[in-house]
């Protein structure tokens, strides 16, 4: 049984094809997140499940029924906005009850059902205040719980840590997903924030101009990208495009524009012939570099068939996170992860061999503007 | 910071505060000059009691003829009961218009729409008083087609009635509620409306629950506007209405120029004054409104 299922949904604005036949189904109590870059065409998508804009085709079915046709107020999907529309004229209780007074529910159990909730959200005392005197992070709580109340079949969240600042936002995330846990109910989040997408969800669609471009579990999506866009957005990567030297379909070489030979591995099962001009994506953290006169280089040799010479041109410092810019024979440069340990590190300047496994040089073939 | 001997510091305080003297300096002078020192004149003046030719005497008699006298105080409360019937129209008309205005019309309509509410406006009150007169008399423009049309088969009077009176109040006024509306309900982020019905609310709760509530401050400010309006007009009232208008300001109007009595005169100024005050003072209480939050607001 699906929560969701959307049909071959569209949705034209004159000319502009915002959203562009997305099929898609969300099994029952699942965090399922839709990333994508700006301007794709979440919003819309979001709008026309929640009944604010009519879909030119398809079909939209929650818990198994079709809700076209069926207005906003009369389906039992509910959305935090971005910037969350709490009522300022209204309290936090009145806030919350306002959905409850509309479906008619007594005030005894409105009391009782307002109260339970702001447990829930561990915010029991704010019931009296007013919406100005919240802090940032207590807002998306009383939003999140002004939905919840009403016991929705799915719940919307339409970027709704855009407007926090980063601090509150990683903490966000992580209460995001415990209260979804607590709930019990489907999320359908929509950011533009690859890191708020892979770490909350259960499954993530990847979402570019108006189309899906991936769906699956936050892992395979990483590590397992279907085309060149999904492996350019999400994580990092060291971006070639080049030219296949020699290939038995599934692997083989491949030479860069600059001039670059690397093997490689034809990535989302596409089979790349020889001659075919491709997308390479190798990222960061599957790069080792080692120092050139360190012992430990034939050790590290071990680990990828692909090696090429190097000088460090800058450290980028960022605690566990740190990178080295390598600059290639060629000129380009490289990024890779590196471990730093405060005693005896690569400094800039130095000479290093850069390794990585052929498994980890994801390839596509090109299209067009890809 | 530094501080140097002397306290430059205090030097540059007192430079705020001149600076700020200076800017202020020509709005006092207009209010001292344009609203207190007249009001003060016409309290006094209307504290005097006639008691020989060119001798007077400090009393209450003004006030006290307003109270003995039925038709002046069935004046006012009857140019009151108007002035608010006038006002609830120009809501219940403006409202919706207002709504049209801030929140469904692309730029371009917006601005054509204002620019009609401007239209009553760029005329004086006379010429358009007069407008309405040309299409309203006996022998005027509406009379003389429904004769023509054969609907009726002799000349009808619209003037002089009330209704008349109200329509012209009305069609005068509605710029001024319209413009506060617009300004508050364009704040209105449009997902406010959104989520009083993804909430679950019909068109009428959320109006009532979220449109209306939200917008009180244009509510209240444009009501004081336009009733103050209402009911200081003169010449609107005088030329629909004619003789039998009854409109307060009429009657101070007879007291100063025709009668010469410039001391009931003001004291009926006064008394429109107090008047006028007290029921926006419980207009004010009964919406739970201050005068800081509505008409700074708008
Ligand atoms: N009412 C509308 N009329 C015309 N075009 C629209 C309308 N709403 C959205 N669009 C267009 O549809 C496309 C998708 O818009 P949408 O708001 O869904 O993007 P989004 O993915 O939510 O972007 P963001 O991350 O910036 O919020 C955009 O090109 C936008 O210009
Ligand atoms: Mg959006």
């Amino acid at each position: 049984m699906y929560d969701l299922e959307c049909i071959n949904i569209a949705k034209s604005f004159g000319s502009i094809r915002a959203v562009d036949d997305v099929s898609f189904d969300i099994p029952s109590g699942s965090f399922f997140s839709i990333l994508g870059p700006s301007g794709c065409g979440k919003t819309t998508l979001m709008r026309m499940i929640a009944g604010f804009e009519e879909p030119s085709g398809g079909d939209i079915k929650i818990k198994g029924r079709s809700v076209l046709g069926t207005p906003p107020n009369k389906r039992n999907v509910k959305m935090v906005f971005q910037h969350l529309a709490l009522f300022p004229m209204m309290n936090v209780y009145e806030n919350i009850a306002y959905g409850l007074r509309c479906n008619g529910v007594g005030n005894a159990e409105i009391k009782r059902k307002v109260h339970d909730v702001l447990e829930r959200i561990a915010l029991p005392d704010v019931a009296e205040r007013e919406i100005h005197q919240l802090s940032g992070g207590q807002k998306q709580r009383i939003a999140i719980a002004r939905c919840m109340v009403l016991d929705p079949d799915v719940l919307l969240l339409d970027e709704p840590l855009g407007a926090l600042d980063l601090k509150l936002r990683e903490a966000m995330k992580i209460e995001l997903k415990l209260l979804q846990h607590q709930f019990n109910t489907t999320f359908i989040y929509i950011t533009h924030d690859q890191s708020e997408a892979l770490v909350m969800s259960d499954h993530v669609a990847i979402m570019n101009q108006g189309q899906f471009e991936q769906i699956g579990k936050p892992q395979d999506l990483y590590h397992r990208p279907k085309t060149a866009f999904v492996a350019a957005f999400v994580g990092d990567s060291n971006r070639w495009s080049g030219r296949v030297k020699s290939s038995d379909g599934s692997g083989g070489k491949v030479e860069t524009e600059q001039g670059l030979e690397m093997a490689f591995t034809a990535a989302g099962g596409e089979n790349i012939p020889e001659g075919a001009s491709v997308e390479i994506f190798v990222r960061p953290e599957f790069i080792h570099a080692v120092r050139q006169t360190d012992a430990d280089a034939d050790d590290a040799a071990a680990t990828g068939d692909n090696r090429m010479e190097g000088i460090v041109d800058s450290l980028l410092f960022n605690g566990a996170n740190s990178r080295v810019l390598v600059r290639g024979p060629q000129g380009e440069l490289i990024e890779a992860d590196v471990t730093l340990t405060g005693q005896n590190d690569i400094r800039p300047g130095e000479n290093v061999y850069l390794f990585w496994s052929s498994r980890q040089a994801m390839c596509f073939a090109s299209r067009g503007a890809a | 910071m530094l501080r140097f001997p002397g306290g430059g510091l205090m030097l540059q305080k007192d430079f705020r505060r001149l600076a700020m003297i200076l800017l202020f300096a020509p709005f006092a002078l207009w209010i001292a000059l344009l609203v207190v020192l007249p009001h003060i004149g016409m309290i006094r003046l209307s504290l005097r009691e006639k008691v020989a030719p060119r001798v007077y005497e400090f009393g209450f008699a003004n006030y006290l003829d307003f109270i003995n006298e039925p038709i002046y105080w069935n004046t006012l409360l009857r140019t009151g009961s108007m002035s608010l019937l006038v006002t609830a129209l120009a809501l219940l008309i403006g409202f919706p218009i207002a709504y049209y205005i801030a929140k469904l019309a692309s730029n371009r309509t917006r601005g054509a729409l204002f620019l009609i509410c401007l239209i009553p406006l760029w005329v004086s009150d006379l010429i358009r008083a007069f407008g309405w007169i040309l299409l309203l008399r006996e022998t005027g423009v509406i009379s003389s087609f429904l004769q023509w049309a054969g609907i009726v088969n002799q000349p009808i009077e619209f003037l002089y009635n009330d209704v008349t009176v109200i329509i012209g109040l009305v069609y005068t006024v509605m710029l001024f509620m319209i413009v506060p509306l617009v300004s508050t309900l364009d704040g209105m982020d449009n997902s406010m409306i959104e989520a009083g019905y993804n909430l679950g609310g019909n068109g009428f709760t959320v109006l009532r629950r979220i449109i209306v509530p939200y917008a009180m401050p244009g509510i209240v400010s444009g009501c004081i506007v336009v009733f103050m309006l209402t009911a200081g007009s003169y010449l609107t009232p005088i030329l629909l209405g004619g003789k039998n208008s009854s409109w307060f300001t009429e009657q101070i109007y007879n007291q100063f120029i025709t009668r010469f009595n410039w001391e009931a005169g003001a004291a009926f100024g006064i008394l429109l004054l107090l008047f006028t005050s007290t029921v926006i003072w419980l207009g004010l209480k009964l919406s739970g409104q201050t005068l800081a939050n509505t008409v700074a607001k708008s």
